[in-house]
């Protein structure tokens, strides 16, 4: 039986919907009624200015006219929708047309929004949406020039604006925009772009006006519009003024109906564009998707495109919007696409711009330097079309060869400007980075790191470092080595593979198969992090203690004056008021500075080495176990209060969280590891900002990845959709051990997941589509991990072997570090500064005491 | 065997002081042994019983950890130099004489020498013995 497909609203992306429906739907399963408030059918908006170049409005008709003859379609014109039942599944017209659907769509747009100005109501003021405000907008202006020049006033500068600036120009009129930003099309382009227009602008004779915020428009003696007053106490003449101040979607039938209506206005729909009613597709401008809605006619197109598919039984997505945009305005070539703002997290700009030839261009890339992410060009788009299919891939050579004019001479040798700062502890630049290899002949990271200090303070740059310096070398014709060090000629995933495959279970065994020499501070950890995975045992098992940094050595975080912190692990941030007294009191006893971590626990500083054991015993007496602050390995999973207490909650987010750090503490990786669980999508455990974000759904869980804050902030991207909570969990399992496995040192998940073939999408593959075969691998090395954790505090207490290691002194092991000091402040003790024990020293009254408070000066 | 030959002559004349057994030293880590007069030496103890000692200053943090480091070595000259990298900064030491051998772009504290003092220290009869 045939179905009744009703579409309210005839715009463009009407216009198209109903052609891809008629071209697809080839049995007839839906007949169409398209219901439009404008008087003509669906004309090209996108190409209104040019209506102002003398072309018929029927000039402006899109695709074949043949569609309105097919039996299956139905176009009401000029009778706009006014109520909309969602029970009786009808909608009716201002004229009294009522019809029944079986689906609609909502294709209302948007409406030119005008500001509650005094004097907006007044004759010679017109807003820039329909070809009957343009049609208005002609006549007037050609009316009043036919016995004066015309000045014009455009409110707003941006895309619109524009190109109604160069309409009313094309008339005749005189004219001058004003912005109420610092720059033009502040949507689209940055402030250098911004100027660079304002400069092409001028040239067209348009005057234009930055931060110019009209009050209120006044009316000539003669009547209609006279001038403009700003905010400013200036004055701007005007025989028509043009508002283009932004649109605003027309959301009204669907906010009568109770649908779901987005924070900033728009029907709020899914990436398949249905509303929060199933019978209810949006679809263009009046579509709130993915948090926003377009006011570009691409990814309409693409909506509709998707709702078809829909209709028909497909499977399609919004694959997210394509919002390049060019400004359509002759002698003016702007062009901006993708994250021209460079908001992506690390996006770097390179910039090229020539003032005097009018020429601003601008690509935004990735933090690797290598990924094209947006750009913005003014003056010479000509690199638009060829850039534009390049958003989100690899750019072949040289970025910045793409922004200088042809013939222009050589590009310049890198992907990041030598000016570009690199690391931001030191403030050292791409530069001073590339000299170090070019200038003082270093060749490896620790040369450069050396010769620059770049990386040597919070390291988190050195990736960056590491690539400038390889590609640097590269270019010199030196083969650049992905060996760990001086002792292993295999990188780390490498030696993962060789350690796994060998079934070698101590570092002797491994350096004499796979390396040379004693080892070193970075591949003795790296093996026992390796060890851990691959062969598990205590990390002060035999050897393996050998391999330990100092901080997994005594199972604590080394501070800056020698001594230690401790934290106790509190899966999911879940702690008794029992458990809290319990640390309390120890933190108490023992004079420990305490604070409240990130991570959702408690962090107790100031422990002595011979102290450790003494307050590890205390801790597990009262049922704490290692927090593994100190290791390369899960830190926390960090978790909202969700669904058992918060009134929005929609999952257990605690007791997931609970679950999850419980399986996964201990697991030691190439670097740290953090998780967070959020309850429902407001998304309070900040989960997005971790390793792996679990974001609870009305259908289960949405699982994210590559996440972290630091140095280079990144947002986890979503790996899978509402997942049931074993599929969760073996997803997880696959995931944090394909990085265990692959990543190089120190290297998180963000960046290992840009280095995995296929990015995302490659890992996506591995783990939820076994593309590698090695699922079944990787689940049975989690099951092992979970099988043989054991706690590492309560080991070690039990081994009085292991407890020889926590004395102060070798020879007066009672003795505590006398260099130890500390001073009061804001109620806790912290280290004492040089100059604080100096002055103690020479007697002075500073009160410096040791841990215990002993007062030693 | 002792490593009394590698290790460069102290000034004064001091004797020989027990600190320990050997077998109280860990394999190819160190400890931190407290001096008469207060000083800090690190002592570490390789696989091959080679014993080695080096003040557990670091000048580098200003604070006394070198024992806590990570044993390694370091390849100079076709030899494989015995190596023990700061806990805090991350420099790199040969054990025998205490040169820095890696700043890793660092400089030291208060003007500090970036060189570790080394200690003459032998084994006899099982016991470590360091001159003070």
């Amino acid at each position: 039986m045939t179905q009744h497909l009703v579409v309210v609203g005839g715009g463009m992306v009407a216009q198209r919907l109903v052609e891809a429906l008629r071209d697809r739907d080839v049995s007839g399963a839906w007949r169409i009624t398209v219901l439009a408030e404008e008087p003509r059918r669906p004309y090209d908006r996108v190409a209104l200015t040019s209506y102002f170049s003398g072309r018929d409005a029927e000039d402006l008709a899109l695709g074949d006219p043949a569609l309105w003859d097919d039996p299956l379609v139905t176009l009401v014109r000029d009778d706009a929708v006014v109520t909309l039942d969602r029970t009786a599944k009808t909608v009716t017209t201002a004229h009294g047309r009522t019809e029944h659907y079986d689906h609609l769509v909502l294709a209302t747009g948007s409406s030119a929004w005008v500001p509650p100005l005094e004097g907006a109501d007044l004759p010679g003021v017109f807003v820039y949406r329909t070809v009957d405000d343009v049609a208005e907008l002609r006549g007037y202006v050609e009316r009043l020039s036919k016995d004066r020049v015309v000045k014009g006033a455009v409110l707003g500068g941006g895309l619109l604006g524009l190109e109604a600036a160069g309409a009313l120009q094309a008339l005749g009129a005189r004219t001058t925009v004003l912005q109420v930003g610092t720059h033009l099309m502040s949507a689209q382009v940055d402030l250098g772009g911004g100027e660079a227009l304002r400069r092409l602008i001028n040239t067209l004779g348009v005057g234009v006006r930055l931060n110019a915020m009209t009050t209120r428009i006044r009316p000539h003696r003669r009547g209609g519009v006279g001038r403009l007053d700003l905010a400013d106490g200036g004055r701007v003449d005007a025989d028509v003024v043009v508002i283009a101040a932004g649109v605003r979607p027309r959301d009204e039938l669907a906010r009568a109906s109770d649908l779901l209506i987005g924070e900033r206005g728009g029907v709020v729909v899914d990436d398949t564009c249905l509303t929060s009613d199933p019978d209810i597709s949006a679809v263009g401008e009046v579509a709130c998707i993915q948090g926003a809605c377009i006011g570009l006619v691409a990814p309409g197109y693409a909506m509709a495109e998707i709702t078809v598919d829909r209709l028909l039984g497909g499977l399609s997505t919004f694959p997210g919007a394509d919002t390049a945009t060019k400004l359509k305005l002759s002698g003016v070539d702007v062009a901006s696409f993708g994250d021209a703002f460079a908001t992506t997290p690390g996006a770097l700009e390179i910039v090229w711009a020539d003032p005097v030839g009018g020429v601003y261009k601008k690509l935004v890339m990735s933090d690797d330097a290598r990924t094209l992410l947006g750009g913005v060009l003014v003056g010479d788009a000509s690199a638009y079309a060829s850039l534009r299919p390049m958003l989100g891939r690899e750019l072949p050579g040289d970025p910045a060869a793409f922004l200088l004019p042809e013939g222009g001479g050589g590009a310049p040798e890198l992907e990041l400007p030598d000016d570009a700062g690199v690391c931001s502890c030191n403030n050292v630049s791409a530069g001073t980075i590339r000299e170090a290899v070019t200038e003082h002949g270093c060749t490896d990271l620790g040369a450069v790191k050396a010769c620059t200090r770049a990386g040597t303070s919070c390291g988190s740059c050195l990736p960056l470092v590491k690539k400038l310096m390889t590609t640097e070398l590269t270019k010199q014709g030196v083969a650049v080595s992905s060996a760990l060090c001086e002792h292993f000629g295999l990188s780390r995933a490498q030696l993962y593979d060789a350690v796994r495959v060998s079934g070698l279970s101590s570092f002797t065994a491994v350096i004499e198969r796979f390396g040379t020499g004693r080892g070193c501070d970075i591949c003795r950890p790296t093996v026992a992090s390796i060890l851990s995975t691959t062969s598990p045992a205590h990390v002060l098992e035999g050897e393996r203690a050998a391999l330990q940094d100092t901080n997994d050595h005594v199972m604590a975080n080394l501070q800056k004056d020698g001594s230690y912190s401790v934290v106790p692990r509190i899966p999911g941030g879940e702690v008794t008021p029992e458990g809290l007294i319990a640390i309390g009191s120890v933190a108490q006893e023992f004079g420990l500075y305490t604070k409240i971590t990130g991570g959702q626990r408690i962090d107790l500083f100031g422990a002595r080495i011979d102290q450790l054991p003494v307050i590890w015993r205390r801790l597990v007496d009262a049922g704490f176990e290692s927090g593994h602050a100190y290791g390369k390995s899960l830190r926390t999973v960090k978790s909202c209060v969700g669904s058992t207490w918060c009134r929005f909650g929609v999952q257990d987010s605690v007791a997931l969280a609970v679950m999850l750090e419980l399986r996964y503490r201990g697991l030691r990786s190439p670097h740290k590891i953090k998780l967070g669980v959020s309850g429902c999508a407001r998304e309070c455990a900040e989960a997005r900002g971790k390793d792996v974000g679990v974001i609870a759904t009305d259908k289960g869980w949405n699982v994210y990845v590559g996440g972290n804050g630091g140095f280079t902030p990144r947002h986890a991207q979503l790996l899978a959709e509402d997942l049931d909570t074993d599929t969760l969990v073996r997803t997880i399992d696959r995931f944090l051990l394909y990085y265990v496995r692959t990543a190089d040192r120190l290297q998180r998940t963000a960046p290992w997941i840009d280095d995995v073939e296929g990015g995302l999408a490659g890992v996506r593959s591995v783990v939820m589509d076994d593309s590698l075969g090695i699922c079944a691998d990787l689940d049975a090395q989690m099951d092992a991990h979970v099988e043989e954790y054991e706690d590492e505090w309560r080991a070690t207490l039990e081994d009085p072997e292991k407890l020889r290691r926590f004395a102060s002194f070798v020879n007066a092991p009672e003795t505590p570090d006398p260099s130890l000091a500390y001073v009061p402040e804001r109620g806790q003790s912290r280290p004492a500064t040089a100059d604080e024990r100096a002055a103690a020293l020479r007697g002075e009254p500073v009160l410096v005491a040791g841990t215990t408070l002993e007062v030693r000066s | 065997m002792t490593a009394l030959d590698v290790a460069p002559a102290v000034s004064g004349t001091g004797s020989w002081t027990v600190l320990c057994r050997l077998s109280d030293l860990a394999p190819e880590r160190g400890a931190a042994a407290l001096l008469s007069d207060g000083t800090q030496v690190a002592v570490f103890r390789l696989r091959d019983e080679r014993v080695f000692a080096v003040q557990q200053h670091d000048p580098f943090s200003d604070a006394y950890v070198i024992s806590r480091g990570i044993v390694g070595s370091r390849r100079i000259d076709d030899v494989d130099v015995p190596t023990v990298a700061s806990p805090m900064y991350k420099q790199v030491f040969a054990l025998a004489t205490g040169e820095c051998l890696d700043v890793a772009g660092k400089t030291p504290t208060r003007g500090l020498p970036p060189d570790l003092r080394p200690w003459p220290v032998r084994v006899r009869d099982g016991f470590v013995e360091v001159v003070s």
